[in-house]
């Protein structure tokens, strides 16, 4: 437990004097996450320790730096977990890196996002004030939700100092099951079976396999289990946590990839994209993953077209484009005018999320 | 802009974007828009213009800025803050005339809407496929789906379902310029910035709504409720900490202290115990089977929890009744006394006793009794301060009173709004909440979508000026922040 809070003031402060840009970085495990920024580095890894955490609250406040795992662990202990599920990868990774990234793993659809938990933050500033947003409470709507806008900013509107979470309990009990059918089908199954009240917590297709995971109490796991399987003439998967993990740390043999790999986000019943053969779905139908060398340009006209976006998830080779899609020039401004907004002096991350952001 | 020539001005100028029918300028006309649902506060606008378009707003909007007039959206008219009061020398503008469902996809779960559909009319349009829209503000037979988007409404069932923020996907808006966003997306994220969330709650500052899209929810095939009784609230508090980290997530978890629930039985007759300090109404709902399978756990813990009376509500109208008087609890306080002040501070659940007790010390001090009911789960309470306007000076010391109480929740690590927004009602209790450099950051966030302050100025965060006046704001390590600002 280690609170750095003034050092890291001091140190965007002696930033903006100096005008000399920060890196900012937690784990450094999602590195090959957004563009890549210049600037002397400034590390959340000591800023360590779970502040608060009453189970019957639902609550857990941790600094950034607090390795993933522990509150992983921390929650684990009294059944109870983030549900947005947020992958690792690696297991040096920080709370304060998952939420800068708003990374969410094979839950999302079901339970939400990163964002969607973030109750609120405490955070330094581009000026170097430290200011707390948001809060322990479930509802607050007192001022601007700046917290949750700290939710996927990649550091680039403040230093994450304290974030607090709303966490859910754990099912009694998972189940996964597995059946045989065409991308089209699979993509109309899953979006039919997410409209009916089903507990419904993961889901993915590859390789001409839908995959669904369930999760609730003993009896109702079991039960919609079998009705299930029925009705798709399915297989149950026996190491389903395993199956999952595999998808939300990307060591499943899909990820195994030399090329680009590609996160397209679609409305959940987007027809199956014409690009290449090796896809991977995920999220009812909302993720589409892509591992392709293609036309940049190309494949973000396809994607916005179906009213979805791509993202560059990991770059086969350097010297690459940028890892976001571009925005519509009304919300350049925008960004430009809330960036300034946070960091008058464009020290923090500079261009991690887009240029001149 | 004050002056009856530049009124005329800007009548002739509106008349070149919208029929004469849809500008109001006659005393009688603009009464009816003097206030929203916080009737305490009162200003007849400039004008009230009612577009029907996108591109009438666009060009209302752009005339306005080049004018600099202050525009004040205002979707039902039925927000508890004030945030829709106008202004003297401002548009109101009027969404009501928005009121189409656009479009339901109900194998994406989604719906398309103009924003002055009621909140209701959208679950009422899916029910046909087994769909609603979950948020459930308690005004929802009213409410319209922008204003619930300003205010990030929330309602009963917030702890499982979430708040408006969680259940919307994309927006359209009308910049202070003009310009027409796309915020969000049909897809579950959107590259950049969350403008959604920032832009979900913002109280009509960052922009004027004039489009959403909502998730659409399976409905549960099943709910149930208990019904505990308690002779001491603080087990009531108890209770509810043990159903939470029992590990169940109730659809809906409310309490009613003494005169609340005398208050409901009197006006409904709901067969209330009117012997308890508490009572909670726990809903579970989901499958037959898994409803089956977690009330007798949630019994198991109430009774551990001290509950002197449990009731499982044995069919669906015994349920609908026991509801029936939580609901009706705001108009059945209101039957007990002239006036009634419902506050909204939200506290950590472990915190209930304490806030609870303050309250009572201070209903003793300030001779004016409060009823009690608390969205238990959510940790958002609401007392009712009963007073009489027609006496002077009740009212504001009733206003001090809720004042007192908001305090005691923001001490408590709380917040002084959980759902029904700051508006101009708790501007001042902002100061406490939030330090000099936090309100500074919120106008440098206004600052980035309206530099002009054109849009709802003056709501929902306060000038430091204003803080410092107070007296109210924070002094960190023996600081006075901004030692620069004049104080009175």
């Amino acid at each position: 437990m280690s609170d750095q809070s003034q050092q890291f003031q001091q140190q965007v402060l002696s930033a903006v004097e100096n005008n000399q840009a920060l890196r900012i970085e937690g784990g450094n495990s999602k590195n090959f996450l957004g563009n890549k920024v210049d600037g002397d580095v400034l590390s959340t890894r000591t800023h360590t320790g779970v502040v608060s955490y009453d189970p019957s609250e639902l609550v857990i406040t941790a600094r950034s730096g607090t390795p993933l795992s522990e509150i992983k662990q921390v929650l684990a202990d009294n059944q109870q977990m983030l549900a947005f599920e947020p992958p690792s990868f690696g297991e040096q990774a920080t709370l304060g890196g998952t939420i800068a990234c708003n990374l969410s793993g094979p839950a999302r659809a079901y339970a939400g996002a990163a964002r969607d938990f973030v109750l609120g933050c405490k955070i330094i500033n581009g000026k170097g004030e430290i200011l707390q947003f948001g809060g322990q409470v479930i509802k607050n709507v007192a001022g601007y939700d700046a917290s949750r806008l700290m939710a996927g900013a990649y550091g680039t509107l403040g230093l994450i100092l304290e974030v607090s979470l709303k966490v859910l309990p754990m099912a009694h009990r998972q189940m996964t099951i597995a059946a045989s059918m065409t991308q089209e089908k699979a993509i109309k199954t899953i979006n039919e079976l997410s409209g009916k009240n089903l507990p419904i917590t993961a889901s993915s297709f590859s390789e001409d396999q839908l995959y669904i995971r369930l999760g609730s109490t003993h009896k109702n796991t079991q039960s919609v289990h079998d009705k299930i399987k029925h009705l798709l003439n399915a297989q149950t998967i026996e190491n389903g946590d395993d199956f999952w993990q595999s998808i939300r740390e990307q060591q499943h043999r899909f990820f195994k990839t030399d090329k680009t790999l590609w996160r397209l986000s679609v409305p959940t019943t987007a027809n199956p994209l014409e690009f290449s053969k090796e896809q991977f779905i995920e999220w009812g139908g909302a993720c589409r993953w892509l591992k392709a060398d293609m036309n940049e340009q190309q494949l973000r006209q396809k994607i916005k077209a179906v009213g979805g976006h791509a993202m560059i998830f990991r770059q086969s080779s350097g010297n690459a484009p940028a890892c976001f899609q571009a925005l519509d020039a009304p919300l350049v401004k925008i960004h430009q005018r809330l960036k300034k907004a946070f960091d008058p002096a464009g020290i923090l991350n500079p261009g991690r999320l887009y240029k001149g952001l | 802009m004050a002056t009856n020539q530049n009124k005329n001005k800007l009548i002739q100028s509106l008349q070149h974007i919208l029929p004469a029918s849809s500008i109001l300028s006659e005393q009688e006309d603009l009464r009816p828009y003097e206030c929203d649902g916080l009737s305490a506060y009162r200003q007849t606008p400039l004008l009230v213009v009612l577009p029907e378009s996108v591109e009438q707003v666009q060009s209302i909007v752009i005339l306005c800025s080049q004018l600099q007039v202050p525009v004040i959206a205002r979707g039902a008219g039925t927000g508890l803050s004030g945030g829709a009061l106008p202004l003297a020398d401002g548009v109101l503008l009027s969404l009501a005339k928005f009121n189409q469902i656009l479009s339901i996809d109900a194998l994406a779960r989604t719906a398309v809407v103009q924003p002055g559909v009621r909140n209701l009319a959208i679950s009422d349009a899916v029910k046909t496929y087994g769909l609603y829209y979950a948020p459930d503000p308690s005004s929802q037979i009213a409410c319209s789906i922008g204003g619930n988007v300003a205010e990030n409404s929330g309602g009963v069932h917030c702890l499982k379902y979430g708040l408006t923020v969680h259940n919307i996907l994309k927006l359209k808006v009308v910049t202070v310029d003009g310009e027409l966003l796309t915020i969000g997306s049909d897809a579950l994220d959107s590259p950049g910035y969350d403008l959604l969330a920032l832009m979900t709650g913002s109280e009509g500052m960052l922009g004027i709504i004039v489009e959403v899209t909502v998730k659409l929810l399976p409905i549960p095939s099943q709910a149930r409720v208990l019904m505990a009784s308690f002779d001491d609230v603080f087990n009531a508090g108890k209770a509810v900490a043990n159903i939470i980290s029992g590990g169940i997530i109730p659809a809906g978890l409310e309490m009613m202290d003494r005169l609340a629930i005398k208050a409901a039985e009197d006006f409904i007759h709901a067969d209330y115990p009117l012997d308890a300090e508490a009572i909670l109404l726990c809903e579970l709902d989901g499958s037959e089977l898994e409803v089956d399978e977690w009330i007798p756990i949630a019994i198991g813990i109430l009774e551990k929890s001290g509950a002197t009376d449990i009731r499982l509500a044995k069919n669906e109208a015994e349920r609908a009744k026991f509801w029936q008087g939580r609901k009706s609890a705001f108009p059945a306080v209101g039957r007990m006394a002239p006036d009634y002040y419902c506050m909204d501070g939200t506290i950590p659940r472990r915190e209930l006793a304490n806030v609870l007790k303050r309250i009572a010390e201070l209903s003793h001090e300030y001779d004016l009794p409060v009823a009690n009911v608390f969205h238990a789960g959510d940790g958002n309470m609401h007392p009712l301060i009963l007073y009489d306007a027609n006496i002077e000076g009740e009212l504001e010391r009733t206003e001090e009173f809720g004042a007192k109480i908001l305090q005691a929740c923001v001490k408590a690590g709380g917040s002084i709004t959980g759902e029904h927004g700051v508006g101009m009602e708790k501007i001042d209790q902002m100061c406490i909440q939030f330090q000099a450099a936090e309100l500074a950051q919120f106008h440098a966030i206004k600052h980035a979508f309206d530099p002009q302050q054109l849009l709802n100025p003056g709501k929902a965060v306060p000038t430091l000026h204003r803080c410092a006046e107070l007296g109210a704001m924070h002094v960190h390590h023996g600081k006075l922040p901004h030692p620069d600002l004049p104080r009175f």
